[in-house]
C-alpha cells in the first residue's frame, strides 16, 4: 500500500473518519491495527518478524529493569559501606548491560540476516569461491517494511531502558505500537519512545489549528513527490541508465537534478509522515531543517535526516568514543605517535565506524559504504582544516555571511550532491568515472542545444520542475525565521485554500501515466 | 570550574564560556569537541563520563559541565 496509491488513500480517510469518532481509550488500539494492516499490505508473510522483534524488545526491556531492581534490593537489604555499594552496583549494572547487549543483539541479528545476508554470501563467495551457485543460498523474502527503522527504534528504546532514561514498558501492546506505528514505517522518522510512546497511547485531541495544519503538510508532501520527485526521476533514471554516454555536463545535470529528487522525495514523504500522524494526535519530530542551506558537510548532517544522525551520534558515536578500549588504544597512541594523533584517535574510530555502518545502514551494497566512507572522510578533512579556515576568518576579517556564506552553501550543496551520486549510479566505479567527468569532459553546450530534452522530460516539464523548486525555496526562505505553522496559525481560510491549491495542482501536474511511475519513496528501500 | 573553562577555551579560544549557557544547542561544541574534551576531563579530574551522561543538558554551559564533573567525582 504505497502512500501514493488509491488503497492508501482511502484507507487514511476511513482511519481518520473512524478514528475521531472512537472514545480516546479505544484509539491506540485501532492505531495498531491499522499499523498491522499496513505491515501486513506489503507482505503478511513477515509479521512474524515484526512480532520476533517486539517481543523480544519488550523482554529485554523488562529483563534489564529487573536486574536492577534486583540489585537495588539486595543494596537496600542489608548495611553497607559505601565502597561495597559502589562494587555491589558496578556488577548490577554490568549484569543489566549484559541483558541490553542480548536483547539488542537478537533485534540487530534479524535486520542482519534479512538485509545483510546475501550481501555478506556474495562477497564470502567472490573470496572464497565455494559455491558456483550462490543464488541457490540467497534468501529472497521481501525485506519486512521499514525493518531498518523499527529496529534501530526498538534498539535505542533497550538501550534507554538500560540508561535508566525511562522506566521498561509493562505493556506489550504499547511496545508493538511504538515499533509498528505506520506512518513511521514508510520512511521514519526515528522517534524515541519517551517523545512517542505516551502520546500513541493517549493521543491529543486535534483541533482545528493542528487538522488545518496537518492537511496542510500533507498536501505539500504529496505536491512534492508527485509533481516534483517523480517527474524529475524520469530524467534521472535515463542518466544514470546509461552513465559511459552521458558524461561530463549530463552527468551534472544527475548530480543536480537527483538531488532535487531525493529532496523532494524524502521531504515530500517526512511531510506526509508528520502531517498524517499530527492529523491522529501524535505529534512527531522534525527530520529536515532547510538542509541545502547548510554551510559545512557537519551542518548539513544536523539538518538532514535528523532522527537518524541523532540516533548515530546518542547510541553509536558516543559509546564508541569513549568506550574502555578506545581509551587504552588512545593511551597506546598517546606514548607512541604523540598527544596531538591521540586526542584524535577516538574521534577517528569513532567516524569511521559510524560513517561505516550509516552508508551500510542504506543498504547492503558498496556504492552506500564508498557514500559513506566519503562523508567519513569529507567531514575528518574539514575538521582537520577547521583551524585554518579560522585563522583565515580571523586574518582577511572575511565572516560566514554575505558572499562567502552564499560561497559556502553552494560548495557544501554540490560536495554532497556529488556524493550522493553513489546511490544513483549504484556503482563505486562508474559514479568516480561520471562524477569526475563533470571536470574534465566539457560538452556544456548539451544544455542549450535541446539535448536536455532528450532525457524523458519536455520544456514544460523542466519548467514545472524550475516553478516548483522555485516555491521550495520561496517557502524555505519563509520559514527561516518563524516557522510557516506560526505564520499561518488562526487563518485557516488561507490552510484550507492552500491545500486545495496543492491537491489540484498535485492532480493536474502531478508525473502519472506512460513513461511514469508513482514509486516508492527513495528512503523506504533503506 | 577554573580547569572546565581552560579546557573550553582550548577548543574555542573566541567564546565566552563564563557566559554562554547553550553550548550544545546553538552548536558551539560539536560531536567532535565532546568526544575531545570528556578525554581531557578523565585525564585532569580521573573521572569517566559515560555515553547516557552525554546530554545537552549536561554541556551546555561551563557550569554544567562542572556539575557533572563534580558529581562524578562525589560517586
Amino acid at each position: 500500500m504505497l502512500y501514493t496509491s488509491a488503497e492508501f488513500i482511502i484507507f487514511a480517510a476511513v482511519l481518520l473518519a473512524v478514528y475521531h469518532t472512537l472514545p480516546r481509550v479505544c484509539k491506540p488500539y485501532l492505531l495498531l491495527l491499522s499499523s498491522v494492516i499496513f505491515f501486513a499490505s506489503y507482505a503478511w508473510y513477515n509479521l512474524p518478524f515484526l512480532i520476533f522483534t517486539v517481543l523480544v524488545t519488550y523482554a529485554g526491556g523488562i529483563a534489564v529493569a529487573k536486574v536492577y531492581e534486583r540489585g537495588e534490593g539486595e543494596i537496600s537489604s542489608g548495611e553497607f559501606d559505601r565502597e561495597t555499594k559502589k562494587e555491589m552496583r558496578r556488577r548490577v549494572k554490568r549484569r543489566a548491560k549484559l541483558v541490553m547487549a542480548l536483547t539488542v543483539t537478537a533485534d540487530i541479528a534479524v535486520l542482519a540476516v534479512l538485509k545483510y545476508y546475501n550481501f555478506a554470501l556474495h562477497n564470502a563467495n567472490a573470496l572464497l569461491h565455494f559455491t558456483k551457485n550462490e543464488s541457490d543460498l540467497f534468501i529472497t523474502l521481501a525485506l519486512p517494511l521499514g525493518i531498518s527503522f523499527y529496529t534501530f527504534m526498538c534498539v535505542g528504546y533497550v538501550v534507554d531502558v538500560f540508561r535508566k532514561k525511562y522506566s521498561a514498558e509493562r505493556n506489550i501492546l504499547k511496545v508493538a505500537l511504538f515499533a509498528a506505528y505506520f506512518p513511521q514505517l514508510v520512511q521514519g522518522p526515528f522517534s524515541r519512545y519517551d517523545e512517542t510512546g505516551a502520546q500513541l497511547w493517549s493521543p491529543s485531541d486535534v483541533g482545528a489549528d493542528a487538522l488545518s495544519w496537518a492537511f496542510l503538510r500533507i498536501a505539500w508532501g504529496y505536491f512534492k513527490k508527485l509533481v516534483l520527485a517523480d517527474r524529475v526521476a524520469v530524467a534521472v533514471n535515463a542518466l544514470a541508465g546509461d552513465a559511459d554516454a552521458y558524461r561530463g555536463a549530463y552527468a551534472l545535470a544527475a548530480v543536480v537534478l537527483y538531488s532535487i529528487r531525493i529532496y523532494a522525495d524524502f521531504t515530500g514523504g517526512i511531510d506526509i509522515t508528520i502531517g498524517l500522524s499530527e492529523a491522529l494526535g501524535v505529534k512527531l519530530r522534525e527530520n529536515f531543517i532547510r538542509p541545502y542551506f547548510s554551510k559545512s558537510i557537519a551542518e548539513y548532517w544536523r539538518r538532514w535526516h535528523i532522527s537518524l544522525g541523532e540516533w548515530f551520534r546518542e547510541y553509536l558515536f558516543y559509546p564508541l568514543s569513549i568506550a574502555g578500549p578506545v581509551g587504552k588504544a588512545s593511551k597506546w597512541v598517546k606514548k607512541h605517535v604523540g598527544a596531538g594523533a591521540a586526542k584524535r584517535f577516538p574521534v577517528y574510530v569513532a567516524t569511521v565506524i559510524v560513517w561505516f555502518v550509516t552508508g551500510i545502514w542504506h543498504g547492503a551494497a558498496w556504492n552506500f559504504i564508498a557514500w559513506g566512507m566519503a562523508n567519513c572522510v569529507v567531514i575528518l578533512i574539514s575538521q582537520e582544516l577547521s583551524p585554518l579556515y579560522e585563522k583565515f576568518h580571523a586574518k582577511t576579517g572575511i565572516g560566514e555571511g554575505g558572499a562567502w556564506g552564499a560561497f559556502m552553501i553552494v560548495r557544501t550543496y554540490f560536495l554532497m550532491s556529488m556524493i550522493r551520486m553513489f546511490d544513483v549510479y549504484a556503482d563505486v566505479g562508474k559514479t568516480f568515472s561520471a562524477v569526475g567527468s563533470i571536470f574534465t569532459t566539457f560538452n556544456y553546450g548539451v544544455f542549450f542545444d535541446g539535448s536536455m530534452l532528450t532525457l524523458g522530460l519536455t520544456g514544460a516539464d523542466y519548467a514545472l520542475l524550475a516553478v516548483g523548486c522555485a516555491v521550495i525555496f520561496a517557502v524555505s526562505v519563509l520559514g527561516g525565521k518563524k516557522s510557516l505553522r506560526e505564520r499561518t496559525s488562526g487563518r485557516y481560510a488561507l490552510r484550507v485554500s492552500l491545500s486545495c491549491l496543492l491537491a489540484v495542482a498535485t492532480l493536474v501536474f502531478g508525473a502519472y501515466g506512460i513513461g511514469y511511475d508513482a514509486s516508492q519513496f527513495i528512503y523506504n528501500q533503506f | 570550574m577554573d580547569t572546565i573553562l581552560q579546557l573550553l577555551s582550548e577548543l574555542h579560544e573566541d567564546i565566552d564560556f563564563e557566559e554562554c549557557d547553550s553550548l550544545v544547542n546553538d552548536g558551539i561544541l560539536d560531536s567532535f569537541d565532546i568526544v575531545t574534551l570528556i578525554g581531557e576531563i578523565a585525564d585532569e579530574f580521573d573521572v569517566q563520563i559515560t555515553a547516557d551522561k552525554i546530554t545537552p543538558e549536561n554541556f551546555n554551559s561551563a557550569e554544567s559541565i562542572w556539575s557533572l564533573v563534580s558529581e562524578l567525582m562525589d560517586e
